[in-house]
């Protein structure tokens, strides 16, 4: 069947702010699915609050509302635009309970507008555990024994009939959240009070533990003609009982004989018939038993997911574009496959390579927290690789995580190579992020992979390879020991396992470039191969590359000018979409100048690594030795590093000295930015104010240095991206437990030491310049004060509490710098005003994480216009237009992964611990802050009460506040002190007890549902354990929690235009024809 | 130790020797199945073919005691990228090195079976052994291109059974539940028959007996079974001139059912032309459409011949199948007599199970023309 004629406008749903559990993925499905849709003629509406993505570009679709993905907003947008149609099925968890919503609520009844993709009973059955089970169990298949609850009573006598260990699975969750497995009784009752309350609709199922199984998954594509491909198999490398987002996991699946894996395929296609997705892509996982093959079915996403995403970059099969097509209508076998070009795809790719994914996460940011993993998914970000061997990938994954790893081994981990044996071993009972650099370690002690497999679950296949790994690394170090060289043979050997140079070069005691002269004298060099969907069986048009130590290699440089663009790798926090975003746009240009575009990425989740985004893409890590690889090969004209935040910056020094020719500012200039001495001097010389400064190697000299410059101060060590362990410290005694304890300085890696500017308002600049010229294209207030990261701060565009001069000394500013530093492309300044004083804070003379934000504020395609000035145009040349000040107010408000951590600190401070973004654009200043609060998820009732309590130099500003929040219709609550300063000035104001003192206290309000908002200012050392335990009740009770008065005050103002203007949506096109 | 894989067309590949060391001459194919080696391995129809697996991991899961589908290795060589260093699964007996050994099977592994691949799409399947000599490569080369191919050779008579047998065999290859009546008793023309396509037959309600493919069809008439299968098998059907013969003589007589060889010989008795493929159909994903209704079907292929599309009498048969990468003719039927066949392999082993109703339809055959 062909396309649909009945459907002419379709409305999509994208995912909102990066979330642990919900990332990036879901812009690379939802971009897939708006282009496939336009290409195909239909008018897109999209409506994604996250402004970071690629999908709200206004060119992706025809209408695109970044506004709060809440029920009413959409069905606003479908009373305003009127589609015919809705996907949900590519945004993820999110999309798929806002069509659930909708429909409930008769919107899309009311209005005409069909679910496409997937019916509402089909998303109802496979997102309600009980239903999902019975199903199952109707159609033949096994499922673990387990019961559904709605209540702690009924989860304790389910939890008596079914045994320890058991597993929580709450009902429509992403990302696993509120789930967890529990050993015994004591643990459990605490544990189903968090997965209920985790739940949206209150929902858990209790599930006997299948702990230690072996887990696979089927991505699986069906159309309306009931035509049924699977497009890959995963096997994780750890078991059962680790989410799948933590897990490591292997495409294909490694340990299957062909009977297995087609009863799996069978079992896949009776659940998606029986589910009933007719149109689109569907995730089924699996739990195998090793010792008897009992197959059970855990659980069913009848969308794009996470591991379509993977599945996706594994194969070279477009998921998310298939599914967007099957949606409207087509047929498998009418949808070309675009790498062949000859056959259709309704196939099943046939793959000849092995891929690894391994997760990332930042467990190091939220400190005091349990590392071990669980089924509640923690990871923050993966990176791919693709080898021809198990071996080859992992490596190749484990060098393209970033951790400072270069491969499998633990030689530069003291942690892991100092624990004792029985420490080891029992730390490899549980999963965490470094348990795999553990197995090594256990391996090197010649504990054997049965033993290892005993305990960790992990299949003996994955652990024999490890040990061949491990054994090889003594065949090198015996063989250079006798020879004082390697052979050539044995040199390719251990590229052919994935050794990297570095690694290889830590065996043998030599440097990493040493290793690669040895290597390229010896004709050692890497193949590239193309990922073409079906083992070279046919003719493959698209350039897709991995590289291997193979004979052949297909990769033929064209004869084409070229520029590489290096991505961004793994996401982390403080580094993640917005960088994606900018590679993207970066790529785009380079096209439309004519150059031939060629991506390095080693990202799954990304846009830029889709086939179909750069001339020529190579999935490969983001490292010296695989980034040079390349560019040998292609022998760019450029090589673009300003895009990829810290990862491709790093490499700057050694590529330049490696001869690359790199385009835009000088690897120099951005050593001069980050070089505390030079940057000062720079300042200086250019008259420009900035906090002062010092670096320390030893706990003496920050002392000393503090006794000069003064507290408090702002200490950090150098070169993080994000803040990493920054913090602001009042006294000496604070800067001497920070330098012993929560750095390690030393001659390489000093601490900065700033002047922190207490109460300066700051300011964030993004700017274009030629080295010459520069033009501000985004001019941002931060809206909490200075201390907060900027990453994690509140943003709005224009600025709002600026003067004309103010705003002269910022743009002079810029341009002196940009100027000082020939800057070509982009520049991010973050000032701060104190007292009337322009201080510069920070430089970055490359794509900040506001690019995205501004551009979709502006309408200026800001990374567009940066290749255009790498690239040598002049900025006079290029009629670049910025509005001096738009009609409406864009702000940016970061969203905070605390509910997945038991014990998060919830105050904001200079470390970025933010996951995700939301963009608030209306009219006024209050109703766009409205907005971007409600896109974080945050709903503030109309009425209720409201919970205060703050630190004596806030008593003033709160005043205010209360007095708003009275007059608003809201009940004040405060602890002792803020209650006295409340009622001295006549606001009638309720005192309830602290914790500390007494019940009931305020967290017993707030469990008994009766606060609607926490205004709480951090009160010092004393208070804490109060703070987090309100902090803690109000993440569960997901009460609204604001910690700084910059928010409580923005926040009052949005509730006021709330009463006096109604919010309207808007999309980006008419927001941008104002300008 | 070291192993050569030579093509006759000169190229070379070194690798390691596995399995059995010494020498195999075969025909190269390449198969882009991810699993299933040990159904391959024992396939009939790879006889006098060294089998290149295009997925790089091969012998994880090792070999075990029930996927077999014959008694004993049928490809002449296999190829892979890398034999796993170790055997991981709860049903697995041995590895697939001791495998390959017992039977005196050489293997090559540690080469880039990729370029391989490429080779092959690009210049055509040929003639290739692998060896463990130090023998020149001229040397070796003359000898591969002195010897013979598969074109113009009936090596069914290789493969065959040398007496008739029933089938279930006995306890091992009983299934489980047998269905609780056996309505038809189907012969079956055994030209490398796989135990796969007896397991479906038995699985849908037949009684077998598997009789040698140079069975006069006399014979076979004379035992008047409900139905006759015409099984898969090895190499160019054409020089299978008296298979043809015999099919022809059943035609209309009996239902007929064949599967790829047995497709092939179908369509030959039918007046139809045979040619050889570029590199063949090898493996687990080829999508074919049945064009009655349409739907498609994910199916398992191997074969280097076809029957061509055009060279079927229209007014005498129904084409009902067609590969969609390259829209060569996978099915037919007799638009009067009750004859059909396909040419890819319903009863999957390795490959996914999409095709099983073809067997229901063998039933409907019988159920219709004894009616």
């Amino acid at each position: 069947m062909p396309k649909r004629k009945d459907i002419k406008r379709i409305l999509v749903i994208g995912s909102g702010p990066i979330v642990i559990g919900q990332a990036c993925e879901f812009d690379y499905s939802g971009t897939q699915a708006c282009r496939a849709l336009k290409q195909e003629g239909f008018r897109v509406i999209l409506v994604n609050s996250n402004p970071a993505t690629i999908m709200t570009d206004p060119e992706f679709s025809d209408r695109t509302y970044i506004e709060p993905l809440h029920a009413e907003a959409i069905a606003r947008i479908i009373e305003q635009e009127r589609p015919d149609a809705l996907l949900p099925t590519l945004g993820g968890q999110t999309s798929l309970n806002l069509a659930v919503e909708l429909a409930e609520q008769g919107v899309l009844e009311e209005y005409g507008v069909e679910l496409i993709g997937a019916r509402l009973e089909t998303i109802r059955l496979a997102e309600d555990r009980e239903r999902f089970r019975n199903a199952m169990l109707e159609i033949g298949l096994q499922v673990p024994a387990g019961e559904v609850v709605r209540s702690l009573e009924q989860a304790l006598a389910a939890a008596e009939r079914i045994g320890f260990p058991l597993i929580i699975r709450p009902s429509f969750t992403l990302g696993g959240i509120g789930g967890s497995v529990v050993y015994n009784r004591e643990e459990f009752p605490a544990a189903a009070r968090w997965g209920l309350s985790a739940s949206p609709v209150g929902e858990v199922l209790i599930e006997q533990s299948v702990l230690g199984w072996k887990e696979y998954e089927l991505e699986v594509m069906r159309d309306q003609a009931d035509n049924f491909v699977i497009v890959c198999s995963i096997e994780n490398f750890d078991p059962m009982g680790i989410h799948t987002g933590d897990s490591i996991t292997v495409a294909p699946a490694q340990t299957l004989t062909d009977v297995e894996l087609q009863n799996m395929r069978d079992a896949a296609k009776q659940i998606i018939r029986r589910v009933g997705v007719e149109t689109g892509g569907a995730n089924i996982q699996f739990a195998l038993n090793r010792d008897t093959g009992r197959m059970v079915v855990i659980e069913m996403n009848p969308r794009v997911s996470r591991s379509s995403a993977l599945a996706s970059k594994a194969t070279g099969f477009p998921i998310a574009k298939i599914a967007a097509k099957l949606a409207v209508g087509y047929r498998l076998d009418e949808i070309p496959n675009d790498i062949t070009r000859k056959t259709p795809a309704s196939f099943e790719p046939a793959i000849d390579y092995v891929v690894v994914k391994i997760p990332r996460w930042d467990f190091e940011k939220f400190p005091g927290n349990d590392r071990r993993l669980t089924s509640q998914m923690k990871s923050v970000g993966e990176a791919m690789a693709i080898g021809r061997t198990f071996k080859e990938a992992l490596n190749k994954a484990l060098r393209s995580l970033e951790n400072g790893w270069s491969g499998f081994h633990a030689r530069e981990e003291a942690s892991i190579t100092r624990l004792s044996r029985t420490a080891l071993l029992d730390d490899l009972r549980s999963g965490t992020p470094d348990r795999i650099l553990k197995l090594w370690q256990a391996l090197t002690l010649g504990i054997p992979p049965q033993e290892l497999c005993r305990l960790t679950g992990i299949d003996v296949w994955f652990l024999e390879n490890l040990r061949q790994l491990v054994e090889f690394e003594g065949a090198i170090t015996r063989e250079y020991a006798e020879r004082s060289t390697l052979r050539a043979a044995t040199l390719r050997r251990a590229k052919r396992m994935g050794f990297s140079d570095r690694h290889l070069g830590l065996l043998l005691g030599k440097r990493e470039t040493e290793i690669r002269a040895m290597r390229k004298a010896a004709g050692v060099l890497p193949a590239y191969k193309i990922v073409d969907t079906c083992a070279a069986e046919f003719e493959s048009f698209t350039p897709y590359y991995y590289s291997t130590y193979d004979e052949e290699n297909e990769s033929h440089p064209s004869a084409r000018r070229k520029v590489i663009i290096l991505g961004g790798g793994p996401n982390r926090i403080g580094q993640g979409i917005e960088f994606d975003y900018c590679c993207v746009h970066g790529t785009f240009a380079l096209k439309e100048l004519g150059f031939e575009a060629i991506m390095v990425n080693c990202n799954p989740e990304t846009v830029s690594t889709d086939y179909d985004v750069a001339d020529k893409l190579y999935f490969e890590p983001l490292t010296y030795e695989d980034v040079l690889n390349v560019i040998e090969l292609e022998k760019p004209e450029g090589v673009i590093l300003q895009f990829g935040g810290q990862t491709p910056l790093k490499l700057a020094v050694a590529l330049e000295k490696a001869g690359v020719p790199i385009w835009g500012t000088s690897p120099d200039s951005t050593d001069l930015a980050e070089d505390r001495d030079r940057f000062g001097a720079l300042l200086d010389e250019l008259d420009i104010a900035h906090p002062q400064y010092a670096t320390a190697v030893s706990v003496e000299e920050a002392v000393a240095a503090a006794q000069h410059i003064g507290f408090p101060l702002m200490v950090r060590p150098s070169y993080v991206l994000g803040g990493r362990a920054m913090e602001i410290v009042y006294d000496p005694t604070a800067l001497e437990t920070y330098m012993q304890q929560a750095v390690r300085a030393s001659e390489e890696h000093p601490v900065l030491l700033d002047r922190f500017l207490e109460d300066a308002y700051e300011f964030d600049v993004d700017a274009l310049s030629d080295g010459e010229d520069t033009a501000i294209v985004g001019l941002m207030q931060h809206i909490e004060e200075a201390g907060v990261h900027s990453g994690d701060s509140m943003a709005v565009l224009p600025p709002y509490l600026l003067s004309r001069e103010q705003r002269e000394d910022i743009l002079e500013a810029t341009r002196a710098i940009a100027a000082r530093l020939k800057v070509k492309g982009l520049l991010n300044i973050q000032f701060a005003i104190l007292y009337d004083t322009l201080y510069v804070l920070e430089v970055n003379p490359r794509a900040s994480r506001t690019v995205p934000f501004v551009s979709k504020a502006t309408g200026i395609p800001v990374a567009k216009y940066a290749v255009r000035l790498m690239a040598g145009e002049r900025l006079a040349a290029m009629n670049l237009r910025v509005p001096a000040e738009p009609p409406y107010v864009a702000v940016k408000e970061s969203v905070f992964p605390f509910d997945r951590f038991e014990r998060a600190d919830i105050f904001l401070r200079p470390e970025m611990r933010s996951t995700g973004e939301v963009m608030g654009i209306a009219e006024t200043f209050g109703n766009a802050v409205m907005k971007a609060f409600e896109a974080t998820g945050i709903r503030i009732a109309t009425g209720g009460r409201v919970f205060l309590s703050v630190n004596d130099n806030d008593k003033a500003r709160i005043v205010p506040i209360a007095e708003n929040l009275h007059k608003l219709g809201y009940a004040l609550v405060a602890t002792h002190g803020t209650a006295e300063t409340l009622a001295s000035r006549g606001i009638p104001v309720q005192p309830v007890l602290k914790v500390s003192e007494g019940r009931p206290n305020v967290v017993d309000d707030i469990k008994n549902g009766a606060i609607q908002l926490i205004i709480n200012t951090p009160l010092g050392h004393r208070a804490r354990q109060d703070e987090y335990a309100i902090g803690w009740a109000a993440i569960k009770y997901r009460v609204p929690f604001i910690t700084t008065l910059s928010a409580a005050e923005a926040i009052v103002r949005g509730l006021r235009a709330k009463g006096k203007h109604p919010i309207e949506y808007r999309c980006l096109q008419e927001f941008h024809r104002l300008l | 130790m070291k192993a050569r894989l030579i093509l006759a067309d000169g190229t070379c590949y070194e690798g390691l020797s596995f399995g059995h060391p010494g020498e195999a001459i075969g025909e190269v194919v390449f198969h882009t199945a991810l699993c299933g080696y040990q159904e391959i391995l024992t396939d009939p129809s790879y006889h006098f073919q060294l089998v290149a697996m295009t997925y790089p991991q091969i012998g994880n899961y090792g070999v075990n005691p029930r996927d077999f589908e014959s008694r004993r290795i049928y490809a002449a060589g296999f190829i892979i990228r890398e034999l796993s260093p170790i055997v991981s699964h709860w049903q697995a007996n041995r590895s697939l090195d001791e495998y390959l050994r017992h039977h005196g099977v050489p293997g090559i592994h540690d080469i880039d079976t990729r370029a391989l691949t490429r080779r092959l799409r690009d210049h055509g399947a040929q003639m290739g052994m692998i060896t463990t000599s130090n023998a020149p490569l001229s040397a070796l080369l003359a000898r591969l291109r002195a010897g013979k191919t598969l074109v113009g050779r009936d090596i069914v008579q290789e493969v065959t059974t040398a007496a008739p047998y029933r089938w279930p065999l006995g306890e091992g290859e009983a299934e489980e539940s047998p269905p609780a009546r056996r309505r038809f008793r189907v012969a079956v023309y055994d030209y490398g028959v796989k135990f796969s396509i007896l397991r479906s037959l038995q699985r849908s309600g037949c009684a077998l007996e598997v009789f040698p493919a140079t069975t006069p069809p006399e014979e076979i008439l004379a035992r008047n079974p409900d139905g006759v299968f015409l099984s898969n098998g090895p190499g160019d059907p054409e020089p299978v001139g008296y298979a043809v013969q015999a099919v022809r003589k059943l035609l209309g007589r009996k239902p007929l059912f064949g599967i790829c060889l047995g497709h092939q010989i179908l369509g030959l008795a039918l007046g139809g032309r045979t040619r050889k493929l570029k590199f063949g159909h090898h493996g687990a994903n080829h999508p074919v459409q049945y064009l009655p209704t349409g739907a498609i079907e994910i199916t398992s292929q191997n074969h280097g011949f076809i029957v061509d599309l055009d060279s079927l009498p229209g007014d005498e048969v129904e084409i009902t199948h067609i590969n969609l990468n390259d829209q060569t003719l996978e099915g037919f039927r007799h638009k009067r007599l009750s004859a059909f066949s396909v040419q890819y392999h319903p009863e999957s082993a390795p490959g996914p199970h999409d095709s099983q109703y073809l067997f229901d339809h063998f039933i409907q055959e019988m159920e219709r023309f004894h009616a």
